[in-house]
This record gives structure tokens, C-alpha cells and sequence, in this order.
């Protein structure tokens, strides 16, 4: 068998790897990918677990126990309300993975077509279109999802519905760019000339070739949304109370900071290596996937 | 190099087009007859009677079909008018006008800052690859891209502010007032609204760099015995400072969204503070106002970023 394959005709030419091998000998080579990994599957979980695996009910107040510092009952302390802080951060671990995964999802059906579109159609259509996501790109994240959420009122659907549109912008550039740059491939030219659909075209034969840039901008902006919903959280839009988010739980902390720091502080180490795992993770699947685009995602 | 600003211009000109739509139409999709809101925010509805918001309605051109209410805004835009605030009962545009010097007084230090010490730090690293300075600054940048922005302002709150009270936690002076306490004041928010662009800015900047000093060009200086400083300085820094300039121009965006927060937090008079309280005083004229001109601050920047990128590398004139 191995003679068939030898089509070089090279006594020496190296065995044939398979995607799926290199893909896991480049993504799994350095420490810090693995480390990210780790605390993504962790926080995945946790997260499902919630229920199960924190040690008090989140939202239960007991007025004897309120600013309790750290101890065998309580591992990370309590609140000005007495609710268990490690229950809270268990169950904020919910909110930020559900905000981050919903917007990524909904940008993502919105902004590939509309990339696709923009670059496979060309002309007024992409102007139309890449200008109104440059036009989306002056607003800053939270600038965006501070006015939408003022306009459509708190709420987490909302803070949702902000940052979809806000990384919609990314998705569009990339499937556009992508789009472009394979539009006069030979593959796609004699589909067109076997007379497939405008249609069947974009979904069949470029929309699988946006996958692998776009997969690591997604994992990317996970990090990035979830660092958004904590800012928004903290400036108290969002979740509503009692409901347990990690940025209002810094914010509440805040008060209470020289004598119960770990109020603060545990959320925000939480936020941070959350953060810390999607952008490790995005960098090692960057590399595996697609090495050239370092440096622009 | 004419024809490329020239479709820039074009291009920055349909965008900043689409961004007065955005602007003026996102705002009117409030729930609600903006004249009902601005009743209610300053007087009791119920005592008003119909004919009488009728007449404002007409005050503020809300009579007129839409179409008409955004030239008329539009109008007024360029002629500096923003209208007046709900909650203050001032003009938004001297509103604007004190709170944004302060704003930018932070803003520009910290992309100063950012730039300046990103630059270098990620130059050291590269040129010091796999050293003991590159092990310390690279651990760092990873650190400085993840830390949420109010973890490091409650951090340094905690530590330089409250345990070791070296710096004052909140409040803004003017530098022309005094300039020492000024100072004192902007450095702690300065440091957190530096340091993801420092962080951000160090990395790519230690990337390109490394992509660089591998190529031919730089080992033919070394081979003609040229010094350290020359080959990196004058050889390699221009073409590695390519990539690292549109990160720059995302800094801006970034400052501003971290305005938001700094300026909470320590109690900043800025426009970030001025946004928020408005967004949760309802103050939609405010609001729209500081949307606007943020995003147009935003697009210009973005625009002599995307003219110098040209001017940095003929090349992608052609693209």
C-alpha cells in the first residue's frame, strides 16, 4: 500500500499527514493552549453543573451572615446580603458563557451572509453593505451596547441584542474578505459555468472556506463579549437583580473593598481567566488552522 | 497617492453619511413619543393638556414626517447645534464642550502612554527574543490584553490608593489649575486605560518586528557590519511599525469605551461619566449628541490611519 501512495517516487517523502493530525500536533504543542483548554472545558462544567455543584442556593439572603469573611462554610465569603459568593460565581459563570455564545451566534447568521453577499455580488451591494459595517465600527463596543441597551431598556436579551450587532461588523469584513480573495477560483468559475445558483455557490463552495478564519474570530470575541457583558454588568446594565453576573458582582464588591477585597477580587479573577482561555484557545487554533493569519486576527 | 485619499475621502464621507442614519434613526426607535418623555422628565404629564404638547411638538419639529426631522438635525448638526439637554436644561454643545476637554486630556495620555511604551516594550522583547526581558514582558502583555478594565482600576485603588494613600482615588482638576495634583489625579486612570493598548500594541509590535528581522534585508546589514542600533532602528522599525498603526487607530475606540467605565469609577467629570449618567437619566439628546460625535471622532482617526498605512507602504495604494 505504501508504494501506491508514494507518488513523489522519493524513497525519502515524508508520510502523508492527515489535516486532522497536524491540526492536533500545531494546536496541542504549546503549554498555554493546553492551560486555556483546560479552564474553557472547566467553565463549560461548572456552568452545567451550577445546580448541582454549588455549595448554597445564589440568591438566598440570610441577614446574620452578611460580609463573612472566607471559611470552611463559606470558601470565598459572603455578600452584604449574606448570599454565598462562591454559589454567585458559579452561577454568573451561566450569564457570561449564555451572553457570549447567543451573541457570536446571531452575529455570526447575520454578518457571514452579509460578508458573503457583499463580496461574491460585488459592486453597489458591497459598498451598501461593507460601508454600513464601517459605519458600525466607529461606535465602540460598549458605546454601542450603552445606547442600544438605553434605547431598548436593560435587560439580558438586550445586552445580548447590543453586542450581536456590535460584532456583527467583524464577521461581515472577514467572510467578505475571505469571499474575495477565493471569488476567481477555478473550482468556483466552472460551477458557475455547470450553471449553479448565485445561491448554491455562496453556501456550497465559499461559505465552508469562511469557516476556519472565522472560527478563531469567534473564540477571539467570546473573550472580548463576555469582557463587554462584565463591563456593562458593572456599570449595573443587564442582568437584573438578584440574578448573579460577574461584573455587577465586582461593582457591589466595590464598597466593601478594604475589608472584604475577595468581594471584588474573585469575580474578577474568574472574568480574567476566562478571557485569558478564549484568547489562548483562538491563538492555538489560529496557528493549527491557518498560520497566516497571524497578526491579523 | 491623490487618487487613494481621494477614494478615502469618498469612502469616509458615505460612512460618516450612514452614521448621522444610524445615529438619528436608533434613537427613534425609543418606545415612546419623545415629547412625552421629555414631558415627563420635566414636568407632571397629567397637568399638561393635549394642545399644549401639541405646541411643543411643533417647537421641536416633531410634527414634520421623519424624513424631514433628519435633514432638519442634520442641519443643526452642522451648524453646531445639538439641542438641549433634557436633564441639565443647557445646551448639549457647552455641556459637550466642558466635558470633553477632560475626556481627551486622559485619552491622549493614555494612547501617548499606550503607544509610546507598547512600541517599545514589544520592540525590547523582539530584539531580546527568548531573553530574560522578553520573558518578563511577554507574560505581561497577556496579562495586560485579559485584565478587565475596572479589575486594574479597583486594583490600584485598593493597593496605591487606599493601603499605601499615595495617590489621590477620585476627582479631576484641570492641569492649568494645578498642575501637580492634576497630575497626581490622571495617573491611575491613566494606567488602566493605557494598558490594553500598551499590552495590545507591545504584542503585534514584538510579532512584526520578529517577522522582520528574519528577512534577507536585515541580514545583509548585519553582514556589512553595521551596529545593532542602525539594523534595528533605521532598517527594521519602519516596516514593522505597519501593523502596529492600525492597532493604534482601534485604541482610540477603545479608550473611549473605557472612558465609560474610568470615569465611573473615579468620579472623572469626562464625557464618559456625562453618557452614563444620561443613559440611566434617559437623557436622549445627550445620548444622541455624544454617540455622534464619538463615532465621528472615531472615523477621522481611523481615516488618517487608514492615509499614513498608504503613505508607510506604497503597496496598499494598489489594493
Amino acid at each position: 500500500m505504501a508504494e501506491e501512495r508514494n507518488i513523489t517516487g522519493f524513497e525519502e517523502a515524508p508520510p502523508p499527514v492527515s489535516e486532522w493530525r497536524r491540526f492536533r500536533r500545531v494546536f496541542f504543542s504549546r503549554g498555554v493552549v493546553l492551560f486555556g483548554l483546560i479552564i474553557l472545558v472547566l467553565l463549560f462544567l461548572v456552568a452545567v453543573l451550577a445546580p448541582w455543584i454549588s455549595p448554597y442556593d445564589p440568591y438566598k439572603m440570610s441577614v446574620g451572615k452578611s460580609l463573612e469573611h472566607p471559611s470552611s462554610q463559606h470558601l470565598l465569603g459572603t455578600d452584604i446580603l449574606g448570599r454565598d459568593t462562591l454559589s454567585r460565581l458559579i452561577y454568573g459563570s451561566r450569564t457570561a458563557l449564555m451572553v457570549g455564545f447567543i451573541s457570536v451566534g446571531i452575529a455570526g447568521v447575520i454578518g457571514i451572509p452579509l460578508g458573503i453577499i457583499a463580496g461574491y455580488l460585488g459592486g453597489f451591494l458591497n459598498t451598501i453593505i461593507m460601508r454600513t459595517m464601517d459605519a458600525l465600527l466607529c461606535f465602540p463596543m460598549l458605546l454601542l451596547a450603552l445606547v442600544l441597551a438605553a434605547v431598548l431598556g436593560g435587560g439580558i436579551q438586550n445586552v445580548i441584542v447590543a453586542l450581536s450587532v456590535a460584532t456583527i461588523p467583524g464577521y461581515a469584513r472577514v467572510a467578505c474578505g475571505v469571499t474575495m480573495s477565493i471569488r476567481e477560483n477555478d473550482y468556483i468559475l466552472s460551477a458557475q459555468a455547470m450553471g449553479s445558483s448565485d445561491a448554491l455557490i455562496m453556501f456550497k463552495h465559499i461559505l465552508p472556506n469562511t469557516f476556519p478564519p472565522l472560527i478563531v474570530l469567534m473564540t477571539m470575541q467570546l473573550g472580548a463579549l463576555i469582557l463587554a457583558e462584565a463591563g456593562l454588568s458593572f456599570l449595573g446594565i443587564g442582568i437584573e437583580p438578584p440574578g448573579a453576573a460577574w461584573g455587577a458582582m465586582v461593582n457591589a464588591g466595590r464598597n466593601y473593598l478594604l475589608n472584604n477585597p475577595e468581594l471584588s477580587f474573585s469575580p474578577c479573577i474568574a472574568i480574567m481567566l476566562v478571557v485569558f482561555a478564549f484568547n489562548m484557545v483562538g491563538d492555538g487554533l489560529r496557528d493549527a488552522l491557518d498560520p497566516r493569519l497571524r497578526g491579523l486576527l | 497617492m491623490t487618487t487613494y485619499i481621494i477614494r478615502r475621502l469618498i469612502q469616509a464621507v458615505i460612512i460618516l453619511l450612514i452614521v448621522t442614519i444610524l445615529v438619528f434613526f436608533v434613537m427613534r426607535l425609543l418606545p415612546g413619543d419623545p415629547i412625552i418623555i421629555y414631558v415627563a422628565q420635566t414636568a407632571q404629564l397629567e397637568a399638561m393638556p393635549p394642545e399644549m404638547i401639541d405646541k411643543l411638538r411643533a417647537q421641536f419639529g416633531l410634527d414634520k414626517p421623519i424624513v424631514i426631522q433628519y435633514f432638519n438635525w442634520m442641519g443643526n448638526i452642522f451648524r453646531g447645534d445639538f439641542g438641549e439637554s433634557i436633564f441639565y436644561h443647557e445646551d448639549v454643545s457647552k455641556l459637550m464642550l466642558e466635558r470633553f476637554p477632560v475626556t481627551l486630556h486622559l485619552g491622549i495620555t493614555a494612547l501617548i502612554v499606550g503607544s509610546v511604551l507598547g512600541l517599545l516594550s514589544g520592540l525590547l522583547a523582539a530584539i531580546r527574543r527568548g531573553k530574560w526581558l522578553d520573558k518578563i514582558i511577554t507574560p505581561l502583555t497577556y496579562i495586560g490584553i485579559t485584565i478587565p478594565i475596572f479589575m486594574l482600576a479597583i486594583l490600584l485603588i485598593y493597593t496605591i490608593g487606599l493601603r499605601l494613600s499615595w495617590l489621590p482615588i477620585a476627582g479631576y482638576t484641570s492641569p492649568f489649575e494645578d498642575f501637580w495634583l492634576s497630575t497626581r489625579q490622571i495617573i491611575m486612570p491613566v494606567i488602566c486605560l493605557a494598558v490594553f493598548s500598551l499590552a495590545a500594541n507591545a504584542r503585534q509590535m514584538r510579532s512584526s518586528m520578529l517577522e522582520v528581522i528574519a528577512q534577507d534585508y536585515i541580514r545583509t546589514a548585519w553582514a556589512k557590519g553595521l551596529s545593532e542600533r542602525v539594523v534595528v532602528v533605521k532598517h527594521a522599525l519602519k516596516n514593522s511599525l505597519i501593523p502596529v498603526i492600525t492597532l493604534i487607530g482601534l485604541g482610540v475606540g477603545l479608550i473611549f469605551s473605557g472612558s465609560f467605565i474610568i470615569e465611573t469609577i473615579f468620579a472623572i467629570p469626562g464625557v464618559g461619566r456625562l453618557m452614563v449618567s444620561s443613559i440611566f437619566g434617559q437623557d436622549y439628546v445627550v445620548v444622541q449628541a455624544i454617540t455622534f460625535v464619538i463615532a465621528v471622532i472615531v472615523l477621522v482617526v481611523n481615516l488618517i490611519v487608514d492615509i499614513s498605512y498608504g503613505w508607510l507602504d506604497p503597496r496598499i495604494r494598489y489594493g
